[in-house]
């Protein structure tokens, strides 16, 4: 199983992300600089966290354009897993492999704060390492986290179970209270119809070492691994 | 040659908070008549000399669907204005 971590001028959380499948879980994994247009071999994509091109016109807006995409685009449509956390996200929003979009966070504040999530469907190859319902502890450090769709969108996901992640307070709730962004349904992670692209606010690879304060993300690497 | 001076607005009903925290700023500047308020992001694109009208219109069609709006939360509209070349 050979992993690619995309990389855009401006992606910050590519590192991680390579050190969390390399060092922690032992995988094969390659990093894929923005230009390639032909990504053979490749078994799963992650399209990591950061501000690519800045964030400029929308977040993601322009990564959305790199000639790597087309060829994600393809895998995607061909049923290899697409990762994309927090910026990855806002990328995948932008290229149609999701549904909606993310707006400015409600309160108008970039919020860097650990947030409790629930499993919401763990019927993914996202998603198996974990239990439904299960609640995790992951940070998420975002100005543009607000999931936004149209009413029928939020239907369809809720009616074919594409909300993988929500969040939550402690107790499992999905209170507005524990909402850190305005997201429609306490949105945090959805998947395409396929189950085969998610993407996610919060981010798995700051949360999977005991030394940084929780492994609770490191199922979403197991899960694509199939460990 | 053509000027696109395009705007890029939300769609009714997406939250704007930026523009519903300037509006409170006018409100406590005394300026309580402006009941609503809308933000958005201006664009002008220079045609090269030579391009049609016709031509212009469709490019900046294209452009704005593909990349300077997204279609989900936001809407656009634009003016050809001609400028001496």
């Amino acid at each position: 199983m050979k992993i690619g971590v995309v990389v855009f001028p401006g992606s910050n959380c590519d590192h991680d992300t390579y050190h969390v499948l390399k060092d922690e879980l032992q995988a094969h994994v390659e990093y894929i600089w923005h230009k390639e247009t032909t990504l053979r071999f490749f078994d799963a994509i992650v399209l990591p966290g950061g501000f690519s091109y800045g964030d400029y016109l929308r977040a993601g807006a322009l990564a959305r354009f790199s000639p790597v995409m087309q060829a994600v685009i393809g895998l995607a449509r061909q049923g290899v897993p697409v990762l994309g956390i927090c910026n990855g996200f806002q990328v995948l929003l932008e290229a149609g492999l999701l549904p909606g979009a993310l707006l400015a966070n409600d309160h108008l504040r970039f919020r860097c704060q650990t947030v409790t999530l629930r499993v919401s469907d763990s019927s993914s190859c996202f998603t198996r390492a974990y239990q439904p319902g299960q609640l995790l502890r992951m940070p998420i450090a975002h100005y543009h986290g607000n999931y936004h769709a149209p009413a029928d969108t939020l239907h369809r996901l809720q009616e074919e179970a594409l909300i993988a992640f929500q969040y939550c307070d402690r107790s499992g709730e999905l209170s507005p209270a524990a909402n850190p962004n305005g997201s429609a349904l306490n949105i945090a992670g959805i998947y395409n119809p396929a189950r085969n692209v998610l993407g996610m606010m919060p981010h798995p690879e700051r949360a999977s070492s005991a030394l940084l304060g929780s492994t609770d993300g490191m199922g979403i690497f197991k899960s694509l691994l199939g460990n | 040659m053509w000027i696109a001076l395009v705007n890029v607005t939300y769609r009714p009903g997406i939250l704007d908070p930026e523009a519903k925290t300037i509006q409170q700023a006018l409100a406590a500047l005394g300026f309580a008549s402006v009941e609503d308020l809308k933000t958005g992001r201006f664009f002008e694109l220079h045609y090269a000399p030579g391009t049609e009208r016709e031509t212009a219109e469709q490019l900046t069609h294209a452009i704005a669907d593909q990349l300077l709006a997204n279609p989900v939360i936001q809407s656009y509209r634009f003016d050809l204005q001609e400028a001496a070349e």
